[in-house]
């Protein structure tokens, strides 16, 4: 009962919540939608697994990839695990592509 | 001079077809000639909320295949004069609406009617681009719900850049239209305000249309709430924004159930 109480008495209005989502969500889509062209976050994220699969062979199952866009600023988060590499050690080399390394459209 | 309207909001359900019946016989009460034309080729609706269902002879397409001519397709209404409807097809496809026929058609309304208010289907896709690609003017019908200002958003994006108008790098008059919208609900904070729509989709406001059973009852019966129920709140705010579609200056207020005069005084000022 109390808790039930406390959920009224605490329940916040919902509408503020869709508003701010709705700024932050249209901020993005309005640059990146319109005109078919990519926005900066999803280029970079392109361009950064191109620059890292340059040099070595990355298994797409390892790499972790998480975005949060936010007001202020967004974070964009590439989490790479590149096997072979170890302190003092030159990773190897790139085997020419294998299948599984090529870029996946973003 | 003669306009032509879309009516449009990317997405379903939101009241596009009930807003042109509503705006359309309104502008044809005031007096002006109206012709609502359906783009929802393969899901044509705007016949049956006409009550024109079963009248529809020739469609849409017919007149772009040269199956019919407009004078044969044109279904004039028996409550309103000056109030016409050109009905979309509802077994074609939507790729038999090419960009010459549409054309084609537009501009021979354009010579008949003073308003020609083009009725999108949803999405985004080719009939909506038909629909909205000759447009005067655009009315935006949006729902204080976050899927549909966000397709509005979009929408708005395509009417500046895909449309004659915007190719021309002339301005598209666009103007905002809130459908199912509920005062109580907004007021306790559980709705998107009018203010925050309008805030984020930054375009001028039409008109609020509340929330209210005479719509679903004038689409019952086959008529435009204007026609079917004029005294109803829902009504009298179309009313309201076809007078100043046609330029009038107006006070958006968001009319309420007539109870007594009481209510009639204390109408809500929002914009």
């Amino acid at each position: 009962m109390s808790s039930f109480l406390s959920n009224i008495f605490k329940r916040r209005s919902s509408a503020p919540v869709a508003r701010d989502r709705l700024q932050i969500l249209l901020a993005h889509e309005r640059i990146s939608v319109g005109d078919g062209k990519d926005d900066l976050l999803a280029q970079l994220h392109r361009e950064i697994m191109e620059v890292i699969k340059r040099h070595v062979a990355v298994d797409q199952d390892k790499v972790q990839i998480k975005l949060d866009r936010g007001a202020q600023y967004s974070t964009l988060e590439i989490d790479v695990e590149v096997p072979g590499l170890t302190d003092g050690k030159p990773a190897a080399p790139a085997k020419p592509a294998p299948d599984k390394a090529k870029a996946k459209p973003a | 001079m003669s306009k032509v309207l879309v009516v449009t909001s990317g997405k379903g359900g939101v009241g596009k077809t009930t807003t042109t019946a509503a705006l359309g016989a309104a502008l044809a009460k005031g007096g002006q000639s109206v012709v609502l034309v359906d783009f929802d080729v393969g899901l044509r609706n705007l016949d049956l909320v006409m009550g024109a269902e079963r009248r529809v002879v020739f469609d849409l397409i017919n007149v772009i295949q040269g199956d019919a001519n407009l004078a044969q397709a044109l279904i004039k209404d028996k409550r309103v004069d000056n109030l016409s409807l050109l009905p979309a097809s509802q077994t074609r496809d939507k790729d038999a609406l090419t960009s010459e026929g549409v054309a084609k058609v537009i501009d021979e309304l354009r010579k008949k009617f003073d308003w020609v208010i083009c009725d999108s289907p949803a999405g985004i896709e080719r009939g909506a681009q038909m629909a909205m690609y000759h447009a005067d003017v655009a009315v935006i019908v949006t729902n204080p719900e976050v899927s549909s200002v966000r397709d509005s958003d979009r929408i708005i994006g395509m009417l500046d850049s895909t449309t004659a108008k915007a190719k021309k790098g002339e301005k598209l008059e666009k103007h905002l239209l809130i459908t199912r919208y509920d005062p109580q609900r907004a007021a306790k904070g559980d709705m998107l305000g009018t203010d925050d729509v309008l805030d984020i989709l930054s375009i001028p406001l039409l008109g609020i249309i509340p929330e209210s059973g005479d719509v679903l009852r004038a689409s019952n019966v086959g008529a435009p709430v204007t026609i079917a129920e004029p005294d109803s709140a829902p009504a009298r705010a179309y009313t309201d924004a076809a007078r100043r579609l046609n330029g009038e200056k107006l006070e958006v207020t968001i009319p309420t159930e007539r109870k007594g005069l009481f209510d009639w005084l204390f109408k809500r000022r929002v914009a």
